[in-house]
């Protein structure tokens, strides 16, 4: 049957041929041995970009090809399987989301679900609530998401490791980006992939956060031995401590700074024009996420640290 | 068969005013509802666009149940009243405000229905309005999606609890900040009837009125209010709401301790 959203594209098609948006450029470089990452922008998800913002790897494995994370649409990910297999040279076998946000899963469908694995927290929430993601995606991507249906992975995590032909791949549960985040160390390169609990010169975002759960898991990530760290956004980091140490020192900042801000009596206006530090300067849309995370977490700090005023009435 | 020419004048006269004397002028905002809203909200007082109302909001609209808005005026002296207002919101106006003893500032959060034009007008003591503010781009259903305490369904539990802190400013004002628990049903959700905070005062301790306002639907879900309020040091202030069920709400708050960092802006 068709969805509502491909009847609509496609009589908008016929009715007055919008401009198709233009075609995903996959550029992988390579980041060790038999692993590529493929950048996205650090920006906002915006037409510009076609929400083409999250950090994916392609793996080759002597089984095959795995993918981590397959982007915002069914378009992205299309082109994405093309130039994986053309440069490994073999079939797409799994593919990993490590979490719920779509710009970074929304285009399984380019798949048999039945190779995509996620957690299994992540495919609770995205059952509840992967439509509103997809409209959301929908609205500020327009012509790129046609054809992107939510889809759900059809394999949930349920080990620690997955071993292909050899390549051995150890699965994390973790949370706090959101309440079920999967990291990925690939045991051949040392290659930690961080999912969205790791940023890199490109500020955290927060619309799902637990930041003291975020907290715990990124200090297991650097009590973890590995190499290099590949974040969820922003730049590869060869030392693979200053990226963890990065954003683990924002979402501190940003608490404290938000907690201030509640107790010195600021509306969330003046909390997301706050001074954001001399120290995060290099991190793109900074300004932009603490006005989102303002939204996410301004309310509820209020709620827990303003007294209560009321005047209760003498029955 | 010849009508009498008087009918012509008298209907002419008729039509006139509507159709000259109250033009608003052009909207920089290009928006379709400019017209129409500018001649129910101020009638036939002069109106003209001044940025020195500063109507400022995030740039993004991340939560459309809740987007947060200031409107500040300290730079206009004589501003009797001030509204916001969304102008493609079904309910458009969210506030309207009457700085009594109080700078004509305040800020709060709105629902926003779909992209729509927000701003802020505030009345000189001569009747003219002066008007600011900008497109704000939002996904629809601020208006019109049920408050999250109906889906938890826990918003009785809270009604009438208030939170709220006063702090001293360097100006000699004290900046109050108040926050309400309720559902600020706006009546465009099915078998859901209107059901809002709809009147708020703040008086001192002699009980001389600070300012006073009406609140409309289009207010966030536990609306939260930011106002500047004339008075000392040893500020005791009284606070008064009343929502459409004729509930009352009362609260009472001290400058308390002294900030830090005052009073933001």
């Amino acid at each position: 049957m068709l969805s509502r959203r491909a009847m609509l594209g496609g009589m908008a098609s016929v009715a007055v041929m919008p401009a198709r948006a233009a075609d995903y450029t996959i550029a992988p470089v390579a980041v060790g041995d038999g692993i590529w990452m493929v950048r996205g922008a650090d920006e906002p998800i915006e037409i510009r970009n076609g929400g083409a913002i999250a950090n994916i790897a392609i793996i080759a494995t002597p089984a095959g090809t795995v993918l981590w994370e397959c982007g915002p649409s069914l378009r992205y990910a299309r082109a994405l399987r093309q130039a994986a297999e053309q440069l490994t040279g073999t079939r797409i076998l799994r593919v990993y989301v490590s979490h719920l946000h779509p710009d970074h899963g929304m285009g399984l469908a380019a798949f048999d679900p039945a190779i995509v694995a996620a957690l299994p927290g992540t495919i609770a929430v995205l059952a509840a609530q992967g439509q509103g993601y997809a409209d959301g995606m929908y609205r500020l991507l327009g012509d790129w998401m046609r054809g992107t249906d939510l889809i759900l992975p059809g394999r949930a995590i349920m080990t620690a490791q997955e071993d292909f032909g050899g390549r051995s791949l150890r699965l994390l549960t973790l949370s706090g980006h959101s309440s079920a985040d999967l990291a990925l160390l690939d045991e051949r390169s040392g290659l930690l992939l961080g999912g969205d609990l790791v940023f890199h010169d490109r500020a955290p975002s927060t619309p799902t956060a637990d930041l003291a759960m975020w907290r715990v898991s990124l200090d297991q990530l650097r009590a973890l031995p590995h190499g290099g760290v590949l974040p969820g956004h922003g730049p590869l980091d060869p030392t693979g401590i200053a990226a963890i140490a990065q954003t683990r020192d924002w979402i501190e900042w940003l608490e404290r700074a938000l907690m201030r801000a509640v107790r010195d009596g600021l509306d969330m206006v003046e909390a997301g024009d706050l001074p954001i530090p001399t120290r995060f300067t290099r991190m793109a849309a900074a300004r932009y996420e603490v006005q989102r995370s303002v939204a996410h977490l301004y309310p509820a700090l209020e709620a827990a640290l303003l007294p209560r005023i009321e005047i209760r009435s003498v029955p | 068969m010849r009508r009498p020419k008087s009918l012509w004048v008298a209907l002419m006269l008729m039509l006139a005013p509507a159709s000259v004397g109250a033009m608003p002028p052009a909207d920089p905002l290009g928006s379709p509802m400019w017209t129409a809203h500018a001649r129910t909200q101020f009638g036939d007082d002069p109106v003209r666009f001044d940025p020195r109302v500063i109507v400022s909001f995030p740039m993004v609209a991340e939560n459309q149940r809740a987007f947060p808005v200031v409107i500040d005026a300290r730079g206009i002296t004589g501003v009797r009243r001030m509204i916001l207002l969304a102008d493609l919101n079904p309910i458009p106006v969210a506030i309207d405000y009457r700085p009594v003893h109080a700078a004509p500032y305040f800020a709060t959060r709105i629902k926003l229905d779909q992209r729509t034009p927000v701003r802020g007008a505030v009345q000189l003591d001569s009747g003219e309005w002066l008007v600011s503010g900008g497109w704000v781009d939002a996904a629809g259903g601020g208006c019109s999606a049920p408050p999250v305490s109906r889906v938890k369904g826990d918003w009785a539990d809270h009604l009438g609890e208030i939170r709220g802190e006063v702090w001293p400013m360097a100006s000699g004002q004290n900046r109050v900040r108040l926050s309400f628990r309720h559902p600020m049903d706006t009546g465009l959700v099915e078998n859901i009837a209107t059901y809002h905070l709809e009147a708020l005062s703040v008086t001192d301790a002699d009980g001389r009125l600070l300012g006073d306002m009406d609140i409309w639907a289009s207010v966030a879900e536990d609306p939260a209010i930011t106002l500047m309020v004339d008075g000392g040091a040893d500020a005791a202030l009284r606070v008064a709401a009343r929502d459409t069920n004729g509930r009352d709400y009362r609260a009472a708050l001290t400058l308390a301790r002294q900030s830090p960092m005052p009073g933001g802006r």
